[in-house]
């Protein structure tokens, strides 16, 4: 015989377990509202497809220790901040590329962001360091790499009149961590990044690098990375324009 | 007694008269004395600093100690007085080398490297601004008032290195401890050996290709000094 007392606790109880279950379902309608709306609520437009430009890469080759200027065509964006990562995500994917000449693992999403900002004036102590350079002349430039960074009206062309800026490239930590040691490879990998720079957005004059978004020592033990580079003294010795 | 004392006396006449024959038995020596020419060998990183990593596995602080070691024995049996930055896995900062370098006077600073990119002898020098020297530089940029010099070294380097029959770059680069030497200073990477094909023909562990190299070098600082000495 069950006393009276537990009859009515267990009604209680009862009662209270389809009370919580009503409210908590109540809840998880509301929470699935809130999400739905939010949703909503979320930019919706859709991702610009930028026309494909004819983009200027420097290019190392670790055989002769050489900067060689190619052209490649792709899509560049308007900003110039998104422009530079552009390139510079093309340059290193051509150095992840199984027949790489200038051999470094990461591709483009080893560039995390281009900032940039304002140039810094600063002395004529030190001038940046020169790119390596073979015994006998090995830098070549091809005619059409010539024509191609003297297009007109590129947005590029179009903001050299303004000031120039100074670009803090943003690696990952990755990206140094896989690079190949060594002086010649590392400063190759770093002027090529400012030569491409400075060759696709001329007021680019400077250059300075973080790795996961800190100062860093070096890339991989040789090349300086605590220096602000001179882009304009990285472009081959023929230069980009005539 | 007075016979002890003649035959004391003779006896000492002879010696003498054997000395001095002895003596002029002996070709003169030139009296002009040795001009002083001292070259520091730095052995790259060391100790927690380990380098690069080699293709057998090796890291680059060895094959950098092993070759400053080679490269002094052929440097003392030429006559040359050699200093080096570290003579075992240790640890030398920067500034230190650089210091070593300094306190020796030196007539050429060789810092020492090794890298599996690329190929044959890659020669940098510093990429500061020449400048004219000044009593007390600073110390970062002391390497400035060097770097004609410096220049010049490397070509001297180039040049018998290519007549041994290896490739060279050339290249002016930032590196913390030559820009803080004031001696003619010049960063030496060693890489592979490699043919039209790009295939390694001398890796970095063939003794035979360190014993070359070492020995060009050797042979380059030996004229750097005939250079250095002439008036």
């Amino acid at each position: 015989m069950i006393p009276r007392y537990q009859k009515y606790l267990f009604a209680v109880l009862l009662l209270a377990s389809v009370a919580m279950g009503v409210v908590l379902w109540q809840l998880r309608e509301r929470a699935h509202q809130r999400l739905i709306a939010g949703q909503d609520s979320a930019p919706t437009k859709a991702p610009e497809v930028a026309p494909a430009e004819q983009a200027t890469l420097v290019v190392a080759n670790d055989s002769d220790g050489s900067l060689l200027i190619q052209t490649h065509s792709l899509p560049l964006p308007a900003d110039p901040g998104a422009r530079a990562r552009a390139v510079l995500g093309k340059l290193l994917d051509l150095y992840a590329a199984p027949d790489a000449t200038h051999s470094v693992p990461g591709g483009g999403s080893s560039v995390t962001q281009v900032f940039l900002m304002p140039a810094p004036e600063i002395g004529t102590s030190t001038s940046a360091a020169s790119k390596p350079r073979s015994a006998e002349s090995r830098v070549s430039v091809s005619v059409s790499s010539r024509s191609s960074a003297n297009s007109s009206g590129s947005p590029a062309e179009n903001a050299q009149e303004g000031s120039p800026q100074l670009a803090v490239v943003n690696l990952t930590g990755s990206f140094a961590a896989s690079h190949p040691s060594g002086i010649e490879a590392e400063l190759l990998t770093v002027l090529s990044i400012c030569a491409t720079l400075h060759a696709n957005l001329p007021r680019i004059t400077q250059v300075r690098f973080l790795v996961d978004g800190q100062p860093r020592a070096t890339l991989a033990g040789h090349g300086d990375l605590t220096r602000t580079y001179l882009a304009a003294d990285a472009v081959p010795a023929e230069g980009l324009h005539p | 007694m007075r016979s002890t004392k003649w035959v004391l006396t003779a006896l000492l006449a002879s010696g003498l008269t054997g000395v001095t024959v002895f003596a002029q038995s002996i070709p003169a020596v030139p009296a002009a004395p040795q001009a002083r020419f001292v070259v520091v060998l730095d052995a790259a990183h060391g100790g927690d600093e380990t380098g690069g990593r080699m293709n057998n596995g090796g890291l680059e602080k060895t094959f950098n100690l092993a070759m400053s070691v080679r490269l002094r024995s052929l440097l003392a049996a030429r006559g040359i007085q050699v200093v080096t930055t570290r003579e075992s896995d240790m640890t030398v900062e920067p500034n230190t080398r650089a210091g070593i370098a300094n306190h020796a006077q030196a007539e050429a600073c060789l810092s020492l490297h090794a890298s599996e990119s690329g190929s044959g002898i890659h020669l940098f020098a510093s990429s500061l601004a020449p400048a004219q020297p000044v009593r007390f530089p600073a110390w970062k940029t002391a390497q400035a008032a060097w770097v004609t010099r410096s220049l010049a070294l490397a070509g001297a380097l180039n040049s018998v290195l290519q007549h041994s029959g290896m490739s060279v770059t050339l290249g002016r680069t930032t590196l913390p401890v030559i820009d803080s030497m004031a001696c003619p200073a010049v960063a030496i990477e060693i890489a592979p050996e490699l043919d039209k094909d790009k295939k390694v023909t001398a890796g970095l562990d063939d003794p035979n290709y360190q014993a070359r190299v070492a020995v060009a070098l050797a042979a380059a600082l030996v004229e750097w000094r005939t250079e250095a000495h002439q008036p």
